[in-house]
């Protein structure tokens, strides 16, 4: 299998001061890199896709990076991912499955604290579709604070043939949270859960 | 001004219609809440003022995506998206008074008019910012734009503004008319 095919590249940033109620600390900052990849599985049905996996893993390292420098330089500061594919019309929804294990541990791999599962989501759609990646804390999976999401896409991907690969993390909880549960600083972090 | 949150996108493409290519742009949005939201006034110096800090926060934000040097920005623009319980008016009140001049100050220089667009909108609503060579109007190859939506902006009483930047024209240009390098940039648009 030949590596990803490229055709372009996107990072968003959003810092969050405030959603109507009072401000404390530092904003909450949520970036994703998106790259816009050939699917070379588009067009017809292939029984053996695995090997792409692999092919995929340089370029989710690239983009874990990307999000990292785009936050600061700092991965000590992370502390919520989440993960996600839109395949284009041409494409079936598991090939967007091919990037759970690349996309995951690329990040894993450069947060420390990572015991819990990278929550991620995956759709088929048209140029412009939004995708909602979900978010959860790095440690572990039930911090109530830290369960959100960020919305991306671009205007003009993914085509047929194309496939969004999305990453995302955050620094933080909701801005304004307050509906209790497991709290960050209570987290136990041996089985990524609690 | 009360600024809720500032979103950065920057994308660049690597290859358009398998031909390489290697183009940037840029956009940075405020969502802020609009301060005449849900009644009518004569006059709007808030606006006017938050325009004057957003040429230059926006622009600021815009550049720092692109991570280059603000002589090698080629193309600008910007638009304001105003959230239902405002007015057109607000908008032109964002862009047109006082944000030009920080967002050249910050640039180094900017000969032509900065392209707008103005819109209302409710969360989720798509922006398209349109981009010019940023000292001569005429260039066709810099003739541009940029798109971008926030799911949860504006609300009724909130606006997006947003500066939009290219370091480069389109992918491919090849429809003629006057280039970057034939353009003298004296008068704005030639």
């Amino acid at each position: 299998m030949p590596e990803p095919q490229i055709r372009k590249t996107a990072v968003i940033i959003e810092t969050i001061h405030h959603e109507g109620g009072p401000t404390a600390g530092p904003p909450q900052r949520k970036a994703a890199c998106l790259t816009v990849i050939k699917n070379p599985f588009a067009g017809q049905y292939h029984e053996d896709i695995q090997g792409f996996m692999k092919d995929l893993e340089p370029l989710g390292k690239q983009m874990a990076q990307q999000i990292i420098d785009a936050l600061g330089g700092d991965a000590s500061i992370i502390q919520g991912y989440g993960k996600g594919t839109i395949v284009g019309a041409a494409g079936e929804i598991e090939h967007g499955a091919l990037w759970h294990v690349p996309g995951g541990y690329a990040m894993r791999d450069k947060i420390a604290d990572s015991m819990a599962i990278v929550p991620s989501t995956k759709k088929i759609g048209a140029p412009g579709a939004r995708l909602d990646v979900p978010v959860t804390h790095t440690n572990a999976s039930y911090v109530r604070s830290h369960f959100d999401a960020m919305e991306v896409g671009l205007s003009d991907a993914p085509k047929a043939d194309e496939i969004v690969l999305a990453l995302v993390m955050t620094t933080g909880p909701r801005v304004h949270a307050r509906v209790g549960g497991l709290a960050a600083e209570d987290v136990k972090g041996e089985d990524g859960l609690r | 001004m009360n600024i809720r949150k500032i979103i950065t996108q920057v994308e660049r493409t690597h290859s358009e219609m398998g031909r390489p290519v290697d183009t940037a742009k840029s956009i940075a949005m405020a969502v802020i809440e609009n301060p005449y939201a849900g009644r009518y006034a004569d006059d709007l110096p808030a606006l006017i003022d938050a325009g004057a800090q957003l040429g230059d926060l926006l622009g600021r934000a815009a550049l720092d995506a692109l991570n280059c040097d603000a002589q090698a920005v080629q193309s600008y623009g910007k638009s304001a998206l105003v959230g239902e319980a405002g007015e057109l008016e607000h908008a032109a009140a964002l862009l047109h008074p006082a944000m030009g001049a920080p967002l050249r100050a910050m640039l180094g220089g900017g000969a032509a008019l900065v392209p707008s667009s103005k819109a209302m909108g409710a969360p989720g609503t798509i922006i398209d910012v349109p981009l010019g060579h940023k000292d001569a109007a005429y260039v066709r190859s810099h003739f541009d734009g940029m798109r971008a939506q926030i799911n949860d902006a504006p609300r009724a009483d909130e606006i997006i503004v947003a500066v939009a930047l290219a370091t480069t024209g389109r992918p491919n240009p090849r429809v003629g008319g006057l280039t970057h390098e034939d353009a003298k940039g004296a008068d704005g648009l030639r």
